[in-house]
């Protein structure tokens, strides 16, 4: 049945389509996991700050980009069913109550700053701030679990490790990304959470890899022992000392643009080691997942230009709030 | 009521709460009721902030300016609940009906990610310049982010729309087998997107989020005009809500009697549900029914209602015009949904909807004797109406998807083969739980910042509120002392 002769029915536009959308996907895992992660660092090192002053900065500097940055985990979990239902049924079937909790705490962390702002009551202020701070700590911790349950099934450790690594690297991007924004002694303060955050990244990334070669976590350890994983790891370590070196300088723009690499050299070391296959657990390989040409096409000639015109808005977004942050408190 | 397995038999004790067919329908019908609330505020709100925005840049006159960054807080808070509370959603098809995701994945994936593409970030990202940039850009682009807001929340309805039309009316699709499993193949993308459903679906969404906006808004002008009753702005807000609701509730009406024929044309068996028709043949019109006992609320028949009924105009309303029309009933069908919901359901939508239109027209009269915010009766009413579009809103959902029962597909996939096969009655009623729990806070949450709102506007008015408590109920736990 030809519809529209601009769409071929029986073939990718191209060949290696397939391929691309796992890219694009990855793409947005990879977003999401950079832009919502210093959303979720700034949440946890909230909880190091006692002054009223200081919170509300944090708050006005989380305000105008979190909820934007929050709608990637949408565009992932909706680009992955539109290109490989079946992976984005078993994921979520199969890890039932780590999906349910990463998003019961993701509504904690979005309606913490929102209930503060509406009392000035002391023991309200303490549990929206519980609400802000918790969901901030398990929506990455659940959420890297899932991806550790995506990559390498059961096992126990690994699965761990990668929810506590993405905590870690949260933690590392927040504290940049608020360096970056905020007067020079609040900035050194930061920058030290920052470190000490980088070095247990580091440290655990290299544990979990380590785990998974030892035990063969879900069949992962021969992906493990290969170049693109062992440039990947190099590379992040460079990255993160290298970043560490410039906080300690003081150049925290260069530090903030370092520490975004991190997780997204993180979401390339989920996409190296689940390629070819798409879900590792029963060795579901892309193109088996993928969905019929027509429809991969029809996604791709309507999604992607609205892709690009999305990373645009965000050009925009975060150009209309660069800067250093101007008053504080999360109304508007 | 269908053959659904309420209790979950193969777990023992305490965890035998309920089979994870029925938690997770409760589930994903409880949170979407949520949702909804949320997500048909930002729809109909849209028009409203773009207005005040567009004549606070233009006019410069302060009442706009005041009913702008009013509302414009109210649509934040709407949205910040409504993207907590659409994740879920868009995880749920998933976590609980893997196998529809799986079946139906190449033609609901497709406008599930344009959803979230074209029209959610639309709106999350100039949501913020419109809530923290007044000063950080220029009128032009302060306007137009109002409307690209406006645009989005309209456009998310749509594609998800798009979605729930297919599953009422499905085309444009074929089923294959691929890897061992019957799933459906897109093959004709036009039929599949823009199926029967759609437009009556849209328009009617569309509206009823206006129409419950414009009672929202009426309902709060009306509060602080009540308070205040000389204040400029909240005058011009409640004559621009009565003056919505004079066109959005009478066209519903309209409209829905249309709707009501489509549905009897595509799905004659929700049709037969929402007037409890069950032999098939001549179908009465049941205007008003009342249960005579306790057991027809829970199984309404013609025998055991009391009935205002038009004798064969439902045949005559069905087929558009002839009265001798067979109606198919319910009894031709095995398996049927939970009548009683449905009918019931329909009925208060129905006569909300016609209460709307009471309303409208004495608003109407009383703006055209230019007495609209002396008459204290009135405006009571108003105040006392405010949630109820929210309640028409709701209950004309449940006509439509309890009303597509057994089918989650219609006539192609069941909503019992559609759940997890590996899900667990202790977990699908552990996150029901929690989903209550937490919801519950939300919507407390939100009726509370409502009352915040409002009660700092007031004090922005120069009232001094002396009583505590007409307004929305208070948290659980918290005192009033702010």
């Amino acid at each position: 049945m030809m519809t529209d002769p601009l769409l071929p029915v029986d073939a990718y536009l191209v060949e290696s389509l397939p391929e691309i959308w796992f890219g694009a996907v990855l793409f947005a895992l990879g977003m999401y996991v950079v832009l919502d992660g210093f959303d979720f660092g700034i949440g946890m090192l909230y909880a190091t700050r006692t002054d009223e002053h200081e919170r509300e900065t944090f708050l006005a500097a989380f305000g105008p980009v979190w909820d934007a940055n929050e709608v990637w985990i949408v565009a992932f979990g909706t680009m992955l069913l539109a290109a490989f239902p079946r992976v984005y049924s078993r994921l979520l079937a199969d890890n039932y109550l780590l999906a349910i909790g990463f998003v019961l705490a993701l509504v904690f962390r979005g309606l913490g700053p929102e209930l503060r702002e509406q009392r000035d009551d002391e023991r309200w202020t303490r549990y929206a701030d519980y609400a802000f701070v918790g969901g901030s700590v398990f929506a990455p911790l659940l959420f890297g679990m899932l991806a550790g349950r995506w990559l390498f099934g059961g096992a126990t450790l690994p699965v761990v490790l990668t929810g506590v690594g993405l905590v870690a690297v949260s933690v590392v991007t927040g504290a940049a990304f608020l360096a970056a924004k905020t007067e020079a002694g609040l900035a050194s303060e930061l920058r030290a959470y920052g470190i000490g955050a980088t070095v247990a990244y580091l440290g655990g990334v290299v544990v979990l890899l380590g785990t998974v070669v030892l035990t063969d976590a879900g069949g992962a350890a021969d992906a493990v022992l290969s170049l693109p994983v062992a440039t990947i790891v190099v590379l992040s370590v460079v990255v993160g000392l290298g970043g560490s070196v410039l906080a300690r300088r003081g150049w925290y723009r260069a530090w903030l643009a370092s520490a975004l690499a991190l997780p997204a050299l993180l979401t390339m070391l989920v996409a190296v080691l689940l390629y070819p296959t798409i879900y590792p657990p029963t060795g579901l390989l892309v193109r088996e997942a993928v969905v019929s040409p027509l429809a991969l096409n029809l996604v791709t000639v309507l999604g992607f230009p609205v892709l690009l015109l999305v990373l645009w808005y965000f050009k925009f977004l975060y150009g209309v709030f660069s800067g250093p942050i101007e008053g504080e408190g999360y109304g508007g | 009521m269908g053959p659904i397995t309420l209790l979950s038999a193969v777990e023992p004790g305490w965890a035998a709460l309920l089979a994870p067919e029925i938690a997770s329908r409760m589930q994903f019908g409880w949170t979407i009721s949520v949702h909804i609330i949320f997500a048909s505020l930002s729809i109909g709100l849209a028009p409203f902030i773009i207005y005040f925005t567009w004549k606070d840049v233009r006019t410069n006159e302060q009442q706009y300016a005041r009913l702008r960054s009013f509302w414009v807080k109210v649509f934040a808070v709407g949205f910040v609940m409504g993207t907590v509370t659409g994740i879920p959603m868009s995880f749920q098809f998933g976590t609980n009906f893997p196998r529809f995701s799986e079946v139906a994945g190449e033609l609901i994936g497709g406008p599930l990610a344009f959803e979230a593409k074209m029209a959610f970030f639309l709106e999350a990202v100039f949501l913020g310049v419109l809530l923290y940039g007044r000063d950080r850009v220029t009128d032009r682009t302060y306007v137009l982010s109002s409307v690209l807001v406006g645009v989005g929340a309209w456009l998310s309805g749509f594609w998800i729309l798009v979605v729930n039309a297919w599953m009422q009316t499905p085309r444009g699709y074929e089923m294959v087998t691929r890897n061992g499993m019957e799933i459906a193949q897109l093959t004709d993308p036009i039929a599949a997107f823009l199926t029967p459903r759609l437009p009556w679906m849209y328009v009617h969404m569309m509206n009823a989020s206006v129409i419950s906006v414009a009672l929202l808004v009426a309902g709060v002008s009306a509060y602080i005009v009540w308070k205040k009753p000389d204040t400029e702005a909240w005058n011009t807000a409640l004559r621009l809500a009565v003056v919505l609701l004079l066109i959005s509730a009478p066209f519903q009406a309209v409209h829905g009697d249309a709707y009501g024929r489509h549905v009897e044309d595509t799905q004659p068996q929700k049709f037969a549900a929402m007037e409890a028709h069950y032999e098939t043949g001549q179908a009465d019109l049941h205007l008003l029914a009342f249960p005579k006992s306790l057991e027809a609320l829970t199984d309404p028949r013609a025998e055991n209602l009391v009935t205002v009924s038009l004798p064969a105009v439902g045949s005559f309303l069905a087929s558009g015009g002839d009265f001798d029309t067979e109606v198919i009933g319910l009894n031709e069908y095995e398996e049927n949904p939970p009548v009683a919901l449905v009918f019931w359901s329909f009925r208060f939508m129905v006569g909300l909807g016609f209460l709307f239109i009471g309303l409208a027209l004495w608003g109407g009269y009383l703006t055209y004797r230019g007495r609209l915010s002396d008459s204290t009766r009135y405006l009571k009413a108003m105040i006392a109406a405010s949630p109820f579009g929210y309640a028409a809103l709701l209950t004309g959902w449940y006509v439509t998807e309890i009303g597509r029962q057994p089918w989650v597909i219609q006539d192609e996939l069941r909503t019992s083969e559609a759940v997890s096969a590996i899900l667990t009655g202790t977990e699908a009623t552990l996150t029901l739980v929690g989903f209550v729990v937490v919801y519950v806070g939300l919507v407390l949450t939100a009726l509370y910042v409502l009352k915040w709102l409002v009660r700092e506007e007031l004090q922005a008015l120069g009232v001094r509120e002396s009583s505590e408590g007409r307004w929305h109920g208070p948290i659980p736990g918290v005192g009033d002392d702010d």
